[in-house]
């Protein structure tokens, strides 16, 4: 039996795992991963933020400024948009059910965590090198 | 006889917690997704500093801007212990129906509790 079931699939189909999916659990892992990279990243951001409360634009700058601050915002950025993108992703698989409207807000999704992930990213460096 | 609905209806069944918190993971993300956009506005206010940085203050300042900052704390909070509850059960634990009840009801409490300390710090100035 389980060598009939075996056959079902050609051997180059097996040794590339991608399923009838054909799009294999890369998507599970990377959520996953970076589920578990924002857990730390996510309750290390609040406590930061909550030490700026009330705090004026050059102490703002000053506590972003410092170099492990800046890393690990950036790896937040990087973790958070990743995540989140995959997220939408297959919120809209679930619910957008017309092709052109489906692709097209794949797209932007796409677009906008990357341009969300740049235009952050940059505003850490620019904290960072102090211009 | 009262008409009734021919197969389970979301209008006359009763949510089983692990129903209603997979629904909420799902809306609390997509609600985080759209603020991620004032984490963006934030770090580059920052980057700005002067007058934006003010702008952005007195934007997530004002009553509205409070409402809204504590909606997504609140969203953040449920989608990280719920988010925890999900990568234990990746793991294969918890599945049993009174582990995931216990879970289920640790997550809400978890979310109201770690709401309620950040916003007690942020108030208090910490």
């Amino acid at each position: 039996m389980a060598a009939a079931g075996k056959r079902m699939l050609t051997p180059l189909k097996r040794v590339k795992g991608l399923g009838s999916a054909r799009s294999g659990t890369r998507h599970f892992w990377i959520q996953r991963v970076t589920a578990i990279a924002l857990v730390p990243l996510t309750l290390w951001l609040v406590w930061v933020i909550l030490g700026l409360v009330g705090q004026d634009a050059f102490v703002a700058r000053a506590r972003l400024a410092e170099p492990v601050t800046g890393m690990l915002l950036v790896a937040y950025i990087a973790a958070l948009f990743w995540h989140t993108q995959l997220g939408l992703q297959v919120v809209i698989e679930d619910y957008v059910h017309t092709r052109w409207m489906e692709v097209a807000l794949q797209i932007l999704v796409k677009f906008a965590a990357v341009a969300g992930a740049v235009l952050a990213t940059l505003a850490v460096i620019r904290i960072a090198l102090g211009n | 006889m009262r008409e009734r609905p021919l197969s389970p209806h979301l209008q006359v069944y009763r949510w089983p917690l692990s129903m209603a918190l997979s629904i909420l993971h799902r809306a609390s993300g997509v609600a985080l997704s759209v603020g991620a956009i004032v984490l963006v506005w934030w770090l580059m206010a920052v980057a700005a500093g002067g007058d934006q940085y003010q702008r952005f203050v007195d934007c997530v300042g004002s009553p509205l801007g409070k409402l809204a900052l504590f909606g997504w704390t609140l969203a953040m909070m449920f989608h990280l212990m719920s988010g925890i509850r999900h990568l234990l059960w990746d793991m294969g634990w918890g599945f049993e129906r009174e582990r995931s009840q216990a879970t289920g009801w640790i997550v809400v409490i978890g979310t109201v509790v770690l709401t309620a300390l950040v916003w007690l710090l942020a108030r208090g100035g910490l």
